[in-house]
């Protein structure tokens, strides 16, 4: 029986309706209400929900990182001194009398990196935001693979669940930081082990989402979309996948050694002759401590970029937007942005100038490093041109978009006297690097990550989040997090080293910047609080938030073309989008309006 | 709604979904084999003395085992061009021997490994059974995980061939893929770890 006759025969009209399939419009209430709350919620393929999913566990482990980190920060403005109230919630082990042992801090400095890194920013940059905004930017019904994505999630949730278990084994979880550098980690207590498990997780996850993030925006772009009329926020995520998709095997790589390592004593990371606490280890030896940091680094410089790429892509988005102007140079944007990731691979060992790698070596990398800063001053420079003549809207979202400019112009620029070996031999190791990459990640990434929730809130719930308190929480975090990170470079200046259990007390060379500890730590307390409203405005704004049209901000790109909250179960849009012209066609001259959708077809 | 080309390919890229992503995470395969080749290299080159790979490691055994992979490799291709030629029987026929053979692989990799643990040479033993073990192991994870693929297409997988022929054939053209890279990797082990 051919089709036809199928469809004329049938009497039933249920029948009907499944065969008639995509022609009419029924079925997919039909096919959402099958959905049970477990295929919906939990289980679910739809790159929506598991968008939403992705960021809702990426913004606890946010919270959970930055809460290990405010403890710590009380050791340092108050070296052995007892936490009032909290600490001896922490048992004998870790804070007896409420008094945080070394050990206790290094695991939390190590998980705090950990934590913030790959179980934070990277699922809330890469898969809140890419699951959710990428296919309906480029105008497809789902990602390429939908249960792909949905696996990817479950790794990382359970990469997240592998992490928070190793802080209940004996010795605690991983506490030789979040670099694991050999050959103190190989040697380290349980935790450690575990670390490695949850690295694999997470970096499973990692591959199975970039794969999906690659197919699905070279596949699933609607008609029209041709590449030069992405939005940049696409591009950027795509540029992202490939990082992810290559830099994070080799990691992969040099986990399973580590594991074989600590697990079957293999010697890959021991060198020979190696003695711990007065006793010679009784292994093979000949391993070298080196391979293990150029595993790690060549794929944590491209982690990086990993971290401030998306963000570079929301800022993108969202001035575009309130500059009611196209993005000056967007071309230029891109070709940096692809020429940023290509170098990225080639720049890890700037990391490792005080290894003794030798002149030549570091020749290279110093010139590589000094080369990959110009496409990040391309993108940084189009984007404050982007502002030039802009009839500016200062929502909310775009103070965020703002503030994120100087924030990574600071982040970048502190960066390059790290690139070069001579300086960098003075700095290395010391709060002037981590007064460097956090102004980037903190100050940058994740105001830039704010930014982006603010203005795809109403996209997601089709309500907006609360302007006052959103411009509270803008403010609070802007001036306490430059509290935490500018003193960190004076500090670091100074020679104070990182990973100091006591904050540099005992250091001759540290006593002048001493009195700054309990500076940062005080502003990073008060930037716990500044993000209280943001909390409150989060969940309150579902229920309570104005109610906005589809298209709230007067956006051109296709995700302001499907209704807010899009049907789930693989239907964005109500009619596939077409798409006609590029991203940012705002204000053009003779237009009525003062935004053209990309999928708008009328000329005038 | 469906996902567009899942089957067909989309006419600008050439391509149908699930061929971008095999090759995608191929290059990623390349990616995870190639730093620990690099390992290989790093640590030989640091090490004052290293033994010849024939000294310690079974040569015969070996090259029965690259005959055993890259017949394999021949059926797989053969398994695929059935389909292309609409021969179910064949097609059947095609994959099963693939799976045997890469089942034989294993095998023989396993008396290789017990002959070694039972002459006391376990990974700890030095650099060199290090790295053997652990490049081989993982290439022999690879090659169960193309066992548990290509095994679910021989059964209850290709029952897709009556309902949906081109997507199944598709699906079995990237399994090709992935399992003529598990090959690629031996080809590149064989002489780096026996000969050198
Ligand atoms: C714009 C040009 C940049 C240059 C020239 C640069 C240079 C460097 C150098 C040389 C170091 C090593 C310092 C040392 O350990 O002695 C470093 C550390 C670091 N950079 Fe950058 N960087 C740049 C941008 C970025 C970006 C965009 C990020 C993104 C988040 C970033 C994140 C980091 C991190 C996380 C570390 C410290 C890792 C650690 O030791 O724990 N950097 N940077
Ligand atoms: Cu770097």
């Amino acid at each position: 029986m051919s089709d036809e006759e199928t469809k004329e025969n049938s009497t039933s009209p249920t029948e009907a309706i499944e065969t008639a399939g995509p022609h009419v419009a029924a079925p997919h209430v039909v096919e959402h209400l099958e959905l049970g709350f477990w295929r919906k919620y939990v289980f679910s393929t739809d790159h929506k929900m598991i968008g939403i999913q992705y960021g809702i566990t990426g913004l606890l482990f946010l919270l959970f990182g930055f809460s290990l980190m405010l403890l710590m920060r009380w050791q340092l403005a108050y070296p052995g001194e007892a936490i009032p109230f909290l600490g001896e919630l922490f048992g004998p082990d870790r804070m007896p009398e409420g008094i945080m042992l070394p050990e206790f801090y290094n695991q939390l400095g190590a998980m705090h990196g950990t934590i913030m890194v790959f179980l934070g920013v990277v699922p809330l940059a890469v898969g809140a935001f890419g699951n959710y905004i990428l296919p309906l930017q480029i105008g497809a019904i789902d990602m390429a693979f939908p249960k792909l994505n949905m696996a990817s999630y479950w790794a990382y949730f359970l990469g997240g669940v592998t992490m928070l278990t190793s802080f209940f084994v004996p010795g605690g979880a991983a506490n030789s930081g979040w670099t694991s550098y050999a050959p103190l980690a190989v040697i380290a207590t349980m935790g450690q082990t575990l670390w490695l498990f949850g690295m694999v997780f997470l970096i499973t996850s990692s591959l199975l989402g970039s794969i999906n993030f690659i197919v699905t925006t070279i596949q699933l772009r609607a008609h029209g979309l041709s590449f030069m009329r992405l939005p940049f926020f696409v591009w950027a995520q795509l540029v992202t996948a490939f990082l992810l998709l290559l830099a994070f095997p080799p990691l992969e790589a040099a986990g399973i050694l580590q594991l074989m390592d600590r697990l079957a004593g293999t010697s890959f990371f021991l060198p020979s002759g190696l003695v711990v606490s007065g006793v010679p280890l009784e292994v093979s030896g000949g391993g070298s401590p080196l391979l293990w940091q150029h595993l790690f680094w060549f794929l944590a410089h491209p982690e990086v970029y990993v971290l401030i790429l998306p963000a570079m892509g929301i800022v993108a988005e969202i001035i575009a937007n309130n500059t009611r102007k196209t993005l000056w140079g967007y071309k230029s944007m891109v070709y940096a942005l692809i020429f940023l990731g290509f170098m990225s691979f080639i720049v890890w060992a700037h990391h490792m100038f005080l290894t003794g790698m030798g002149t030549t070596i570091s020749a290279f990398f110093q010139t590589t490093t000094m080369i990959i800063s110009i496409p990040s001053i391309v993108i940084l420079t189009a984007l404050f041109l982007s502002l030039w003549g802009g009839s500016i809207r200062f929502t909310t979202p775009m103070l965020f978009a703002l503030a994120f400019l100087p924030m990574f112009g600071i982040g970048g620029l502190t960066g390059l006297p790290l690139g070069l070996a001579p300086p960098d031999i003075h700095l290395h190791d010391t709060y002037y690097v981590i007064g460097h990459f956090h102004y980037i990640v903190a100050p940058g990434t994740l105001l830039a990550l704010f930014a982006g929730i603010y203005y795809w809130y109403p996209k997601v719930t089709g309500r907006k989040l609360n302007d006052t308190l959103g411009k509270i929480h803008f403010w609070g975090s802007f001036i306490f997090l430059n509290g935490v990170f500018m003193p960190m470079f004076i500090q670091g200046l100074a020679g104070v080293s990182r990973r100091l259990y006591d904050g540099g007390a005992i250091y001759a060379h540290a006593q002048g910047v001493l009195h700054l500890n309990e500076f940062i730590s005080v502003s990073a307390w008060l930037l716990g609080l500044a993000q209280i409203p943001f909390i409150i405005n989060f969940f309150m704004s579902m229920r309570k938030g104005k109610k906005v049209s589809d298209n709230h901000w007067e956006a051109t790109t296709l995700e302001w073309a499907a209704t807010t909250s899009p049907p789930l179960a693989h239907g964005n849009f109500a009619t596939v989008p077409e798409v006609h012209r590029g991203p940012y066609e705002y204000s053009l001259p003779g237009h009525k309006k003062d935004y053209t959708p990309q999928n708008e077809r009328v000329e005038v | 709604m469906e996902i567009p080309y899942t089957a067909t390919a989309r006419p600008d890229t050439g391509l149908f979904n699930a061929k971008l992503g095999v090759w995608m995470f191929l290059a990623s395969e390349v990616m995870l084999f190639g730093a620990l080749f690099s390992t290989y290299v790093l640590l030989r080159v640091g090490a004052p003395s290293w033994p010849h790979g024939y000294e310690i490691l079974n040569i015969p055994l070996a090259t029965l085992n690259t005959v055993i992979l890259i017949s394999s490799s021949v059926t797989m291709v053969m398994s695929w061009a059935s389909l292309m030629m609409k021969e179910f029987k064949k097609y059947k026929m095609y994959m099963g021997l693939t799976i045997l053979l890469a089942l034989g692989f294993l095998i023989v990799k396993g008396f290789e490994y017990g002959a070694k643990f039972s002459h006391g040479l376990y990974p700890s033993e030095s650099t060199f059974l290090a790295i053997y073990f652990t490049l081989t192991g993982l290439h022999g994870l690879h090659v169960i995980g193309g066992i548990i693929v290509n095994t679910y297409f021989w059964g209850p997988g290709s029952k897709m061939w009556h309902t949906d022929p081109q997507r199944f054939t598709n699906r079995v053209e990237v399994a090709g893929l992935y399992w003529h890279f598990v090959d690629l990797v031996w080809i590149f082990l064989f002489p780096v770890m026996y000969l050198l």
